[in-house]
């Protein structure tokens, strides 16, 4: 028995964030009528994530300001909503979710959004003033922890331990920012870029420690509380609240028992089908992106709303149209927004074509081969939305270079 | 057709300056979402619709036909 898909198929949406929303948002949009069913595990509405580690840890935005969508838009669109229920797996055969309450639900098309939580230390368990941000309950926890502190030490030199640094910085705790590349967001932008943001933090009172020496050897704790961080180079720094900004794990342990490919994430394939009605979006997916003809996983705002619109529509036509977008992110450093389009990671070249992070208007543009890869920009928005359009097209280096 | 905007919580992606050009641009300096058309023709409503998905700060609502 084939079901189909089209404007009457159930579709079940597992994860109830910025993918899922918008998966849901884009099938009505479209004009499917059928039921969508939206299963979450949070017990929140649907909330957003970039505002927990900028305007909520300053205090600039409540938690009650965070929500994705008004209470009742959901509902508006007829969407079944049944958050605070986790899904526990996924039967492939019988075309159902089972989820924690002990329910099953079975559906014609489902949509995996679960992203991804924090990636946690071994050391973890039951320490006091150790904390991870990733859902808005650990942003609140965060915030009053933050407040109550004297010394931080933020482990992670990626956007996450950035943004939190600058955060508690403003917030006149002292901040100690270990990563363990050569400089601060060296994977995400590359060292040239990255030295600027580091030249940033160290202007504005961020104490930087990096390199392979700043790797976490284990945490140093008396009476259940974190007192510092001893570091492989052998040095101690005492700290009241350890931040642990180490990066992401792909939130799929509920599909470990389905067939399902889960290598690095969701295995898709280039539409983001990945089984018989299945498909998957946001930061849990993995497919292959054959503008830049590489297999990616993109942990990017932007990227869960355009890969769900791309789903709805492969539902609702029945095509396999490949998902081939730009990626794009943004980061808040300080007073500065750093805007990226493209994929940067595994380049070749990095040319800052203008300015530079300190005269608040930049532009850097990224080779990998002899193709342009990616542009990032401050406070250059148009510019920036020109060099994008390069990219897409692939434009050739050198002609990239000769517009520079 | 028309929409609600709410410029304080845009984050100059300029996702709606792609996803719809002809209704929406942005300011060159910090990217802020500037609205050239409030009142666009029914053709552009799935455009707009599509912005206000895409936007990742929400600022676009209430879109209306
Ligand atoms: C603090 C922070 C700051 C960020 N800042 C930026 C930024 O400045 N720019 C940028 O581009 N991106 C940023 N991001 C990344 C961006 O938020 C993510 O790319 C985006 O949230 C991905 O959406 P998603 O729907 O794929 O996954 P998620 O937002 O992770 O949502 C997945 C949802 O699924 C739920 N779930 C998980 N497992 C189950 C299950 N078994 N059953 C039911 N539900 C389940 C989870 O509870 C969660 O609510 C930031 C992320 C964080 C955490
Ligand atoms: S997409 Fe949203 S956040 Fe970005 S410029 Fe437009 S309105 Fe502002």
């Amino acid at each position: 028995m084939s079901r189909s898909g089209g404007m009457d198929a159930k579709v079940v949406i597992v994860g109830a964030s910025a993918g899922g929303v918008s998966a849901a948002e884009a099938l009505r949009a479209r004009g499917h009528t059928g039921p969508i069913e939206l299963i979450g595990a949070e017990k929140h509405a649907p909330y957003d994530r970039p505002p927990l580690s900028k305007q909520l840890l300053k205090g600039e935005l409540l938690a009650s300001d965070v929500a994705l969508r008004a209470s009742t838009h959901l509902r508006d669109l007829n969407v079944a909503e049944r958050f605070g229920v986790a899904a526990t797996a996924l039967n492939t055969k019988a075309r159902t979710v089972t989820l924690a309450d002990g329910t099953n639900t079975d559906y014609d098309r489902v949509i995996i959004a679960t992203g991804v939580s924090a990636r946690q230390l071994p050391i973890r368990n039951s320490v006091g003033g150790v904390h991870t941000l990733r859902t808005l309950d650990e942003a609140v926890a965060l915030q009053s922890a933050i407040a109550d502190a004297k010394r931080v030490v933020v482990v992670g030199g990626g956007f996450l331990g950035t943004e939190i640094a600058a955060a508690a910085v403003a917030l006149g705790v002292d901040v100690v920012l270990a990563g363990k590349a050569s400089t601060l967001l060296e994977g995400a932008l590359g060292a040239t870029v990255g030295e600027q943001v580091a030249g940033l933090h160290t202007s504005r009172g961020v104490e930087l420690m990096t390199g392979p020496a700043a790797t976490v050897h284990q945490l140093r704790v008396k009476d259940g509380q974190v007192t510092g961080v001893e570091f492989r180079s052998g040095e101690f720094v005492q700290a009241d609240l350890v931040i642990l900004a180490v990066g992401s794990e792909p939130a799929v342990d509920w599909l470990r028992s389905s067939s399902l490919s889960l290598t690095d994430g969701v295995d898709c394939s280039s539409d983001c089908s990945a089984g018989e009605g299945i498909y998957a979006v946001g930061d849990v997916a993995r497919w292959h992106n054959p503008l830049f003809n590489v297999s990616m996983r993109i942990e990017h705002r932007t990227n869960a709303t355009d890969q769900a619109i791309h789903v709805a529509e492969r539902i609702l036509n029945g095509d396999t149209t490949a998902y081939a977008p730009v990626p794009y992110f943004w980061s808040d450093q300080f007073d500065v927004k750093i805007q990226a389009h493209g994929y940067l990671r595994g380049h070749d070249e990095v040319k800052v074509i203008e300015g530079s992070l300190d005269d608040g208007r930049m532009i850097a543009i990224y080779r990998t081969g002899g193709t342009l890869t990616g542009v990032v920009a401050v406070g250059a928005a148009k510019a920036l939305r020109q060099w994008r359009g390069h990219v897409a097209t692939k434009m050739d280096w050198h002609d990239a270079i000769s517009l520079s | 057709m028309k929409f609600d905007i709410n410029v304080d919580k845009c984050v100059g992606a300029g996702v709606c300056a792609i996803a719809a050009p002809e209704v929406f641009d942005q300011n060159d300096d910090d990217g802020i979402i500037v609205v050239l058309d409030p009142n666009p023709p029914l053709e552009q409503a799935q455009l707009v619709h599509d912005a206000a998905t895409r936007c990742p700060a929400a600022v676009i609502t209430n879109v209306q036909l």
